[in-house]
């Protein structure tokens, strides 16, 4: 039951995208969703944030079907942001039904919003799915790394983030599996009222805890044991080089990013000529 | 009082490319007072099985009757369900939580809705079943040996008062006495209370030893199901499905290879004596 | 001397009761010396609590005899300055194969330890490929670790070792959590490190028949050594072992049996061929 939850996924490939340096696609993402906030509710700004994305994706070669799998999650929390946006804009009235009031703001508001959000969305998940986790803390520890000199721990905690993706599934089954242990026993997880229902999670959160303890006691013995010393005079297995396609991708990214600050500027339409 | 599985099957993460059958049309009857070992590798369905028997995993198709009754009818108490057929899972002693070894047993009782009094006379019972002296029962949980912490696990269950008790892997991680006393301690149980119970394990050894009857499953059907006997009188068929048989039974094999005129319908270390001891004609040492 | 010595080890910790008072001092270890050559296979018995882990942790530095003396390599493990040098030449595996995995893929997993040694990145590569060969998971190698069975991510583990050249690898209850096929398979893998690798293996373990095909036993209790031996003369002692909370194989058990009842069966027979051989001797 747990288990169906899936944390940033990685769809196995081996495209142009997916071989690019980690570095490159986390600029990109954060580069791209700026680009979806510069202007508001300029629709030509969404149509050129849409054009780059439909190439990314066609050149990540990830079905589409499996993107938006992972849009089915959201579509309520996407519904809702739309729905708010769509009653509660002040502006020119359309139609009343009873007290509410739709507006022509609000109606572009909600459409924006929900096509912002989606851009957003699946374009950050095209990121995850096309970079494996530890690539992903790879890149993070690589950007980040002018931050050490500040005394910020930036190895430290990319190694806290990739540890932490390794247990979180082991973690996960866990779970479930102490709750059914307990549920043997009798125990209630479902019903009863919240404070019931909190006092219902001590047999499930204390021994969770221990494992933890025992797991993070264990690891640690471990990597002891591989002469792990914190990241000083360490090298690596899989360093990140720039290669040519990343300088690529960057003036790409850069020329997207241009285009997009100069059609804003120039072409403001408005949705309801 | 049985358990009986018609047409069970199991089928994981249904409609994705994940799809896993887990349990394949099982027919299967537990009828009362029964001691049954049930193995098969990791991954046979064994654990997917003993979870359709308390209703922790509901069946995508068939049924399961608990005396009689259909477990997936609309009235039917799955609660009562849980609390007869008691559950031990692997490594029982994670599921401590506890301040004292006698409040984590009260827990199950507990749940039952049971008066104080009478939930603290099954923690009471249950824990002298498992054989804990009285000193261990005020100690935090997490203060005793690897085997008191699993004998209080099982207790835990055993407080709930089950008609049948199913044992995930009891023994695993134990050194050889400690496996020896937890299975002495189940078999005198069943023995004096006359329960059913249902071992889970890896050991032929221990099969071998304690059940009336084997249930083998191999890729989540039943692949043998009979007396130990018949059972391991099959070993090139375990074999085949990464299984094997106990080791006498191979000695056994390997005596009549070589000529030496011995039954190989032997299960136990006492058996093979007095099967070689005849071989070799000193019935008189017997 | 040996790869490992240990010269009157005792190791004590304190216990305390719920409040932090002091209970009382346990003897973990308790006077044990050894002496284990280069190449050879030490196999260390012992019920649960008999101090065998704890004696394990001090040969690869994790812990610090609190008295006597421990030296791996001819290096005593007190002297901090040779703590990571100590940690190169004494790999160590642990019983929970999923709390000792590291990294997201196979690979990169075997690769930690060459990481923080600092080994040059195209070396870090051929020596992951020639250790996971050696435990035969290299097509495993772009695996997650959590799609592998028990005995597969043990194979990791020992591969992630053996990539560091240690010259001698301890194994603390390699098999305790997996099933007969997994762990089967790790023995197969850490008796070819021996015989085809040539590197000192130090097993902890409470599975007799995982010991037969060691040099030396040591069987362990209340800290100290109780046995000691190969596992020929190990096995003919059936009820010391049992008063040890151990068992033997279920062949020697046999022929144990029908030597009280008469028949005159040598000691400790440790295969199903030996003891069916030496049968066929007393056929009348």
């Amino acid at each position: 039951m747990i288990r169906d939850i899936t944390l940033g996924q990685y769809y196995q490939g081996d495209s142009v995208i997916h071989r690019l340096d980690p570095r490159v696609k986390l600029v990109a993402t954060i580069v791209y969703i700026i680009s979806l906030f510069l202007y508001k509710n300029s629709p030509i700004v969404y149509v050129l944030g849409f054009a780059f994305l439909a190439l990314c994706i066609s050149l990540s070669k990830v079905p589409v079907r499996f993107i938006l799998r992972g849009l089915k999650a959201i579509v309520i929390l996407l519904l809702i942001t739309a729905l708010f946006n769509l009653l509660l804009t002040d502006g020119e009235i359309v139609f009343e039904i009873w007290k509410i009031h739709i507006t022509k703001e609000g109606i572009e508001n909600a459409v924006f919003i929900a096509i912002r959000l989606m851009l957003l969305i699946v374009g950050s998940s095209l990121m995850t799915l096309t970079t494996t986790p530890t690539q992903l803390t790879d890149g993070l520890e690589k950007l980040l790394r002018p931050l050490q000199k500040l005394h910020m721990p930036v190895h430290e905690v990319a190694m806290m983030m990739s540890i932490a993706l390794r247990f979180i599934p082991i973690l996960l089954e866990e779970t479930d599996k102490i709750m059914k242990a307990q549920m043997a026993r009798g125990a209630d997880f479902e019903s009863g009222n919240l404070i019931r229902k909190i006092k219902a999670l001590v047999p499930l959160l204390v021994p969770l805890f221990i494992s933890a303890f025992r797991r993070a006691n264990d690891l640690a013995m471990a990597m002891e044991a591989r002469c792990y010393q914190g990241g000083e005079g360490r090298t690596k297995m899989k360093p990140l080089i720039y290669r040519k396609r990343d300088a690529a991708a960057y003036l790409i990214v850069a020329a997207y990013l241009g285009i997009v600050i100069v059609a804003g500027k120039m072409l403001r339409i408005p949705l309801f000529i | 009082m049985s358990i009986i599985l018609n047409h069970v099957n199991c089928v994981y993460g249904e409609g994705t490319n994940m799809e896993v059958h887990a349990l394949k049309d099982i027919n299967l009857v537990i009828p009362d007072g029964q001691f049954i070992g049930l193995i098969g590798h990791t991954g046979s369905g064994k654990s997917t099985l003993v979870q359709h028997l308390n209703g922790l995993i509901k069946a995508t198709s068939g049924n399961v009757l608990f005396n009689g009754q259909d477990i997936y009818d609309k009235d039917f108490d799955s609660k009562m369900l849980r609390s007869k057929v008691g559950l031990v899972f692997q490594y029982p002693e994670h599921q401590l939580f506890e301040v004292d070894v006698f409040s984590d047993v009260c827990f199950g009782p507990k749940n039952l809705g049971l008066p104080r009094k009478e939930v603290e006379m099954r923690a009471y019972k249950a824990l002298k079943m498992v054989g804990l002296e009285d000193e261990y029962f005020y100690q935090s949980p997490f203060s005793l040996s690897g085997g008191q912490k699993r004998r209080v696990a099982i207790a835990g269950v055993l407080a709930m008062e089950p008609e049948v008790l199913v044992l995930d892997e009891p023994t695993a991680g134990l050194d050889p006495k400690g496996r020896d006393e937890i299975l002495d301690m189940v078999k005198k149980l069943q023995t004096e209370t006359g329960i059913t119970v249902l071992l889970v394990s890896h050991s032929m050894e221990d099969v071998a030893k304690y059940v009336d009857r084997i249930i083998v499953m191999n890729q989540g059907e039943i692949l043998l199901d009979d007396t130990p006997k018949v059972v391991f009188k099959e070993y090139q068929k375990l074999e085949k499905v990464g299984l094997a048989a106990p080791a006498v039974v191979y000695i056994m094999a390997k005596c009549r290879e070589n000529g030496l005129d011995v039954s190989t319908n032997v299960t136990s270390i006492d058996e093979a004596e007095e099967e070689i001891l005849l071989a070799l004609g000193r019935k008189d040492n017997l | 001397m040996g790869i490992v010595k240990t010269d009157q080890l005792t190791f004590e910790y304190i216990r305390r009761d719920e409040e932090g008072n002091v209970e009382g001092i346990v003897k973990a270890v308790d006077d044990v010396s050894l002496d284990v050559q280069r190449g050879e296979f030490l196999a260390i018995l012992g019920h649960n609590g008999s101090g065998k882990s704890t004696l394990a942790k001090h040969i690869n530095a994790i812990l610090c005899p609190t008295e006597g003396t421990v030296w791996v390599d001819g290096k005593d493990t007190k002297d901090e300055k040779l703590l990571w040098d100590i940690r190169k030449q004494a790999g160590m595996v642990f019983q929970n194969p999923d709390n000792q995995i590291i990294g997201q893929v196979v690979e990169e997993d075997v690769g930690f330890g060459l990481e923080n040694m600092g080994v040059p990145t195209k070396e870090i590569w051929e020596r992951v490929e020639e250790s996971l060969k050696a435990v035969g998971m290299f097509k495993y190698r772009k695996y997650s670790p959590n799609k592998l069975s028990g005995g597969q991510k043990q194979r990791v583990s020992i591969a992630g070792v053996l990539a560091m050249h240690p010259k001698c690898i301890v194994l603390d209850e390699p098999t305790a959590m997996l099933d007969p096929n997994g762990r089967k398979e790790v023995i197969r893998a850490i008796r070819a490190l021996n015989d085809v690798e040539k590197i000192t293996v130090i097993l902890i373990t409470h599975y007799m028949e995982e010991v037969i095909h060691a040099d030396h036993v040591i069987v362990m209790d209340k800290g100290h050594i109780a046995m000691q031996g190969t596992p020929k003369e190990i096995f003919s002692q059936v009820d010391q072992l049992k008063a040890l909370r151990l068992d033997v194989p279920q062949v020697t058990l046999l022929a144990y049996e029908l030597r009280k009842k008469g028949l005159a069966l040598p000691d400790g027979i440790l295969t199903a061929e030996e003891f069916v051989q030496q049968l066929l001797l007393r056929k009348r």
